[in-house]
């Protein structure tokens, strides 16, 4: 979709090249993110695909179109252009920053409005609210969501964004973060997305482009550039806690046990209880009919009990859902102290169970690059003496 | 007492003598304001034009005003306007050059590097940038030039009495001639008051102008 052949970019008057023979190829649909350590050429990178900056040799080619050939002006317009949340018109409205490239592309008042409500409603800000603010007057969360929305105004293919998240506070970033994948779902553009945070680029990034002093280093998956990274720069760079970030990577889908051991509300509780001591288990799921998980009981009040499962169920507040990754689930398992989470879908269905013995052999599966099974530490004390 | 006394005996040479002042800075202002704005707009683009511009524009601010105004006589006489509101005219329009192309160009200047960037990368043409982005940006500081303008040749035209323009300034010249208190006084207070109550308006015209987005909370 975007191909970039023998790319090289060299500023007047500098020896070295900011940009040195750099080639790959972006496929449609997907998330690249161009990252590096600051200076690398990343944001030039980027800024050649819509001209903002000249091309010293080779080619950029969008659907396998030259840019160089194209028309700058049509070509910038028919790509979403997203920059840190400074980028949004002080001295325009919501609306206005909005409606500017449909404007520049004379889009009739109906259809602006209509594509501003319905970009908004996709930010997640009420149109009846925040149509008329002007930027000064939104958090900082709000001006870059609307930044992002305007970048997809007259929803353009490509969308190149330069460090988008780069001024929000990490907790509002990861948010947005979030919102923004769920948006890229629907949407299904072709991103160049320029960052410097190395979670960011995992994250986010379907392909990830590691610049090296205008080199490309590596171009590769999130997954691939953490477990085999080519060479030294790139281990570093990925940092010593690689194998943490691959937590980032997977889903709690992809780790979870399905369809974990439950009983029902309605269930004797006698009957339970005796089968818990047959397989010791000192505590079970509990779901209604529907499957939906009400909470769990514990053997030792269950044991005694004359009566339904239900007259004992405790609530189970602390739940993952399926979507979402295994370092969310981690950290819940961590500050709640309980060894396992439950993963129920948005209708509070029971899908899955994750305990920390899953979790880790999911991660160390894949990375122990030997091999090979620590099996179940039962025993106390030195084997030797 | 004495000042009051004077303003109801002469109140129709008064009204006439404003009237003079407010028609020579008018004009002369509107003309200013139509050339130094597009002169700041242009030498934007082109660093050396501005160094140049700015160099001239400063050095006509450092001429004393009653000399301009004197210069003006013998420059315009060979176009026969040697004295009266023509050489005025001419005069305040190039020392209220100075404010308006300093601010223009200044203003233009520190609109933020990012926002313009933003405004290209979407696929604005040159001439959109600055009409969409960096004018409707730079404007309260354009008007903080243009009020300076006025302000400054509101005052500066009492001397276009000394070459026959008429005007407040004729009071002041003949009340010092006289060393008649009254007269100085009320030739004084009138350039004063005129000088507010523009810069007042200008005020409230500016208010309506800039964008409500840029006003500091």
């Amino acid at each position: 979709m975007i191909t970039f052949e023998r790319v090289t970019k060299i500023y007047p008057g500098s020896d070295e090249p900011a940009i040195d023979n750099v080639s790959f190829e972006v496929p449609e649909g997907e998330i690249c993110v161009v990252i590096g350590p600051s200076g690398c050429g990343k944001t030039t990178l980027m800024r050649m695909i819509n001209r903002l900056i000249p091309i010293t040799s080779g080619i950029i080619s969008i659907k396998g179109q030259n840019v160089a050939k194209m028309d700058v002006i049509e070509l910038r317009r028919g790509i979403g252009y997203a920059i840190q949340q400074i980028g949004l018109f002080p001295h325009m409205t919501v609306y206005d920053n909005i409606a500017t490239v449909p404007r520049l592309l004379k889009w009739d008042k109906k259809r602006i409005a209509a594509r501003v409500d319905e970009l908004l409603s996709l930010a997640g800000l009420e149109p009846d609210i925040f149509r008329f603010r002007y930027p000064r007057e939104l958090s900082g969360g709000q001006a870059q969501r609307i930044g992002v929305v305007r970048a997809l105004a007259t929803d353009p293919p490509v969308m190149l964004m330069d460090e988008p998240f780069g001024a929000i506070d990490p907790i509002n970033r990861e948010v947005l973060q979030d919102e923004f994948l769920k948006i890229q779902a629907k949407v299904k553009k072709t991103i160049i997305f320029v960052t410097h945070d190395i979670h960011e680029a995992i994250k986010m990034g379907d392909k990830i482009a590691l610049l090296e002093a205008g080199r490309l280093v590596q171009y590769d998956t999130p997954e691939n550039l953490l477990v085999h990274p080519k060479n030294r720069f790139v281990k570093d760079f990925v940092g010593a806690d690689r194998a943490l970030k691959r937590l980032d990577l997977l889903k709690v889908k992809d780790a979870m046990m399905q369809n974990p051991v439950h009983c029902h509300m309605d269930d004797d509780a006698e009957v339970i209880a005796k089968h818990m001591k047959e397989n010791q288990l000192t505590f079970l799921l509990v779901t209604d009919q529907n499957e939906k998980l009400k909470g769990y009981v514990n053997f030792y009040e269950l044991k005694d009990h004359l009566g339904k499962v239900r007259d004992l169920v405790k609530p189970m507040t602390i739940t993952v859902k399926p979507e979402q990754n295994l370092k969310e689930a981690l950290s819940k398992m961590l500050s709640y102290d309980i060894g396992i989470v439950v993963a129920v879908d948005d209708d509070s269905r029971l899908k899955g169970v994750l305990n920390t013995r899953t979790l880790l052999s999911v991660v160390g599966d894949t990375y122990d690059e030997r091999g090979g099974v620590w099996g179940k530490i039962t025993q106390q004390g030195s084997i030797s003496s | 007492m004495e000042v009051w006394h004077f303003i109801t005996q002469n109140r129709q040479e008064l009204m006439i003598l404003f009237g003079q002042h407010a028609y020579i800075v008018s004009i002369a202002i509107v003309i200013a304001i139509f050339t130094g704005v597009p002169i700041g707009i242009w030498i934007n683009f082109n660093k050396k034009a501005a160094e140049i511009v700015l160099y001239i524009a400063g050095i006509i601010m450092t001429v004393p005003s009653i000399a301009l105004f004197g210069i003006m006589i013998p420059i315009l006489s060979v176009f026969g306007h040697g004295i009266g509101s023509v050489p005025a005219i001419v005069a305040l329009v190039l020392y209220a050059q100075l404010p308006i192309i300093r601010n223009t160009y200044a203003a233009l200047k520190n609109v933020d590097k990012n926002i313009i960037d933003a405004g290209v990368g979407m696929g604005m043409t040159r001439s959109q940038v600055l009409l969409k982005v960096q004018l409707p940006m730079a404007l309260s500081v354009i008007f903080a030039g243009v009020r300076v303008a006025v302000v400054m040749s509101i005052g500066i035209g009492a001397i276009a009495a000394y070459i026959g323009a008429g005007g407040l300034g004729h009071y002041i010249f003949m009340g010092i001639n006289q060393t008649y208190d009254a007269m100085i006084k009320v030739g004084a207070i009138c350039v004063a008051i005129m000088a507010i109550v523009v810069d007042y308006i200008f005020g409230i015209i500016e208010n309506r102008l800039v964008s409500k987005g840029l006003r500091l909370s």
